[in-house]
C-alpha cells in the first residue's frame, strides 16, 4: 500500500538523495514493530512496576499512595522472622526437589528414543510416537481429572483392581494423601512430557549418518556399543541444549499442575515457588510480602539464566539467548 | 537385513516391543477408561463397576450435561478465546518474525533480545496481576487475547524459517518496488504456510488448555472457560448432579441415566478433551517439524 509507494520513491530518488533512502526504511521496519512491541512492555516489563509493592505494607482497597513505605522490611522478615524464614525454605525445598526430579528424569525422553529408534517398524514406531504424544496436548486439569477417575478412593479403577485382587480391603485414599507428593508430581509429569520429549531426540538420532552405524557393524561392533559409540554422542548436543534450557527455568516450574494437585493434606509438600506466592498473595492478600518473595525469585531465575548462557557459550561456543 | 537374526537380538526386540507397547497403553487407557465411563450405565460408573468394557451403554450424559448453569456459556468463551487468540497470535508471530529477519531494521538485534529475554524472565505473578488490573484487563475478555499476540517461541520459528528461505524471492520483488508490507503478505506469507500451520496449532492448543488466566484476573463467571469450569465441577459434582436430575424433571429416567458426580465429572472432563482429540491425528504431522525448526535456535 503506501509502503510500497513509498519504496517506490525511495529506489527512484536521486543519487544525491541516496542517503535518505538508506535511512528510513529502518526506522519504517522499526515503527512497523512498535505496536508489537509496545505489547511487549505492557505485559513483560511494565509489571516490573509492580515491584514497588515490595517496598510498601500494602492492603488491596488502599491506595498505593496511602499505604506507608516500609523499605526492606519484607526481604528482611524473610531471614528474620522464623515462621516466615520455615515457610521460604519449605517452599523453596519443594521448588528444587521437583526441579531435581524433572532433570534427573530428563535423560528417559533420550532413553525412549535410542530404544525406539532400534524398532524396526517404521509403523510401529509411528504409532508408539503418536500415542506417546497425546498426554502433552492435554491441560494439567484434565491430568487432575484422570487422577481423580483412576486413583479415587470409593471407585477409581487402581483401587477397584487391588480390591478385587484381593490386596487391600479398603481403597487407598491416593489423592488425599501425603506421601511421595514429589514423585508422583514427577511421575504425572513424565507420563505428560515423556513421548513429547523424545521427538527432538528421535529427529537428532534420524539425522545421523548411517554410514556409521555400517562402519562400526563391519568393525564387529554390537548393537549396545554402536548406541553408545555413535548414537549417544550424536545425540548429546540436543540434550546439552536442553538441558541449559531446563536449568535456566529451575525455579519456574509454573503453577498450573501444583494448584489442581493441591489439597489440605498434600499442602506442605507441594507449595512450589509460584503457588506459594499466588496463594499468600492473591488468596492470602498479602500483596508485599508475596511480592517480595516474587522479586527473589525473579532475581534468582535471572541469575540462573546467566549462569546456563556463559556455560552454554564455553561450550558450545553459542549463546541459547 | 538379510542377516540371520541373533539370539540376542530377537530377545532385544521382543523386549523392546513390549516395553513400548505398555508404555503406549499407559499413555493412551486414560482417555479410553474416561470415554467408556461416559457412555455406561451411570450408577455401575459411580460404584466404580466399569474398568475395561463399558456396561449398558447409552449417550443421554452428554445431552443432560448441557443442563448444568453457565456450562454452555464456558464453552462459548473457550471457543471464542480459541479462534480469535489464535488468529491473532498467528499474524502477530508471522508479521514480526518477518519484520526480524529484515537486517537493516533499527535496532533489529536490541529489540529481537527484547522479545526473547521475555521467556526466561517474567515480573512474578502479583506484580503481573496488578498490572493486569491497572490496564482494566480484569473481567475482560481481552486479556485472553491481547497476551497472546506476541509470544517469543512463535516469533523465533518464523524468524528461522523465513530465514531459511531464498533471499533472491525477496530481492527481486524489492527491485520491483515492492514495500515490507507487500513483500510480506504476497511473497512471504504464502511460502511460511508450514510454520503458521505449526503456530496455529500450537497457539490454538494452548488458548484451549489456558486455565490459570481464568483462574487469575476472572471472577465473573460470564468469562469462565471450560478448563475453569471442569477444575470448579471436579469439586462441585454432588451438587451439580442434583441440579440436574432436578433441571430435566426425572422424566423416564432410572438409575442408569441419571447424573451422579462421577458422570458429571467424566461426561464433562470428556467435552472438554474432545476438540483436542477430534484434531490431533490431523495435526501430529505438523509439530514434529515446528519443534525441528525451534531447535535450531532454542
Amino acid at each position: 500500500m503506501h509502503n510500497s509507494i513509498q519504496a517506490q520513491n525511495g529506489i527512484k530518488s536521486v543519487p544525491g538523495k541516496r542517503r535518505l533512502t538508506d535511512i528510513r526504511p529502518k526506522y519504517r521496519l522499526f515503527f512497523m514493530a512498535v505496536p508489537f512491541l509496545a505489547l511487549v512492555f505492557l505485559f513483560s516489563y511494565l509489571p516490573l512496576y509492580g515491584w514497588m509493592y515490595a517496598f510498601y505494607n500494602f492492603r488491596p482497597g488502599i491506595p498505593l499512595a496511602q499505604t506507608d513505605f516500609v523499605g526492606l522490611q519484607w526481604f528482611k522478615s524473610i531471614f528474620s522472622n522464623p515462621t516466615q524464614t520455615g515457610e521460604v525454605l519449605r517452599v523453596m525445598r519443594n521448588t528444587v526437589a521437583m526441579s531435581s526430579l524433572n532433570i534427573a528424569a530428563s535423560v528417559l525422553p533420550v532413553i525412549f528414543a535410542i530404544f525406539l529408534s532400534e524398532m524396526r517398524s517404521a509403523r510401529f514406531k509411528k504409532s508408539v510416537q503418536i500415542l506417546t504424544t497425546l498426554p502433552n496436548f492435554i491441560s494439567w486439569v484434565l491430568v487432575y481429572s484422570f487422577a481423580f477417575m483412576l486413583f479415587s478412593v470409593d471407585n477409581g479403577l487402581v483401587n477397584q483392581i487391588l480390591m478385587n485382587l484381593g490386596f487391600i480391603d479398603r481403597g487407598i485414599n491416593f489423592l488425599a494423601s501425603d506421601s511421595h507428593t514429589w514423585l508422583r508430581m514427577a511421575s504425572w509429569d513424565l507420563w505428560k512430557g515423556l513421548g513429547w520429549g523424545a521427538i527432538l531426540y528421535m529427529a537428532a538420532i534420524a539425522g545421523i549418518d548411517q554410514e556409521l552405524y555400517e562402519a562400526a557393524r563391519v568393525d564387529g561392533a554390537g548393537r549396545f556399543r554402536s548406541i553408545w559409540h555413535i548414537t549417544v554422542p550424536g545425540i548429546m548436543p540436543t540434550y546439552f541444549v536442553l538441558l541449559l534450557l531446563t536449568i535456566a527455568n529451575f525455579i519456574n516450574n509454573g503453577i498450573e499442575q501444583y494448584f489442581v494437585f493441591q489439597n489440605a493434606i498434600n499442602k506442605s509438600n507441594i507449595e512450589v515457588l509460584d503457588l506459594y506466592v499466588y496463594n499468600t498473595g492473591l488468596i492470602g492478600s498479602n500483596f508485599s510480602f508475596a511480592t517480595a518473595v516474587s522479586m527473589l525469585k525473579s532475581v534468582i531465575s535471572v541469575a540462573l539464566l546467566f549462569f546456563a548462557n556463559s556455560l552454554s557459550k564455553i561450550v558450545r561456543g553459542e549463546s541459547i539467548i | 537385513m538379510l542377516k540371520k537374526q541373533s539370539a540376542g537380538d530377537a530377545v532385544f526386540h521382543t523386549v523392546n516391543y513390549f516395553v513400548f507397547a505398555v508404555i503406549a497403553l499407559l499413555c493412551i487407557f486414560p482417555f479410553y477408561y474416561l470415554f467408556i465411563n461416559t457412555i455406561s450405565n451411570n450408577d455401575l460408573s459411580s460404584r466404580g463397576f466399569i474398568t475395561f468394557f463399558p456396561k449398558e451403554i447409552h449417550f443421554s450424559n452428554y445431552a443432560q450435561v448441557l443442563h448444568i448453569p453457565g456450562f454452555g456459556q464456558a464453552g462459548l468463551v473457550s471457543l471464542g478465546r480459541t479462534v480469535i487468540g489464535t488468529a491473532f497470535a498467528v499474524c502477530g508471530a508471522a508479521f514480526l518474525g518477518f519484520l526480524f529477519t529484515k537486517q537493516e531494521m533499527w535496532g533489529r538485534k536490541f529489540w529481537y533480545r527484547y522479545i526473547i529475554v521475555t521467556m526466561y524472565f517474567n515480573a512474578g505473578i502479583i506484580p503481573w496481576y496488578i498490572t493486569m488490573r491497572n490496564l482494566h484487563l480484569t473481567n475482560n475478555f481481552l486479556a485472553y487475547i491481547l497476551p497472546a499476540i506476541v509470544s517469543p517461541f512463535f516469533v523465533i520459528l518464523v524468524k528461522t524459517f523465513v530465514e531459511s528461505l531464498p533471499a533472491a524471492l525477496q530481492e527481486s520483488a524489492q527491485i520491483d518496488g515492492a514495500g515490507y508490507w507487500v513483500i510480506f503478505t504476497r511473497i512471504v506469507f504464502p511460502l511460511i504456510t508450514p510454520i503458521v500451520a505449526t503456530i496455529a496449532i500450537f497457539s490454538a492448543v494452548g488458548q484451549w488448555n489456558s486455565f490459570t488466566d481464568t483462574l487469575f484476573l476472572m471472577t465473573d463467571q460470564k468469562l469462565y472457560t471450560l478448563q475453569f469450569v471442569l477444575y470448579k465441577y471436579m469439586n462441585e459434582a454432588s451438587s451439580l448432579a442434583a441440579i440436574v436430575r432436578n433441571s430435566s424433571g426425572g422424566q423416564g429416567l432410572d438409575l442408569a441415566n441419571l447424573q451422579t458426580p462421577t458422570s458429571i465429572r467424566t461426561t464433562v472432563s470428556m467435552i472438554v478433551v474432545l476438540p483436542i482429540l477430534l484434531i490431533y491425528p490431523y495435526f501430529q504431522r505438523f509439530f514434529v517439524k515446528g519443534i525441528m525448526i525451534g531447535a535450531v535456535k532454542g
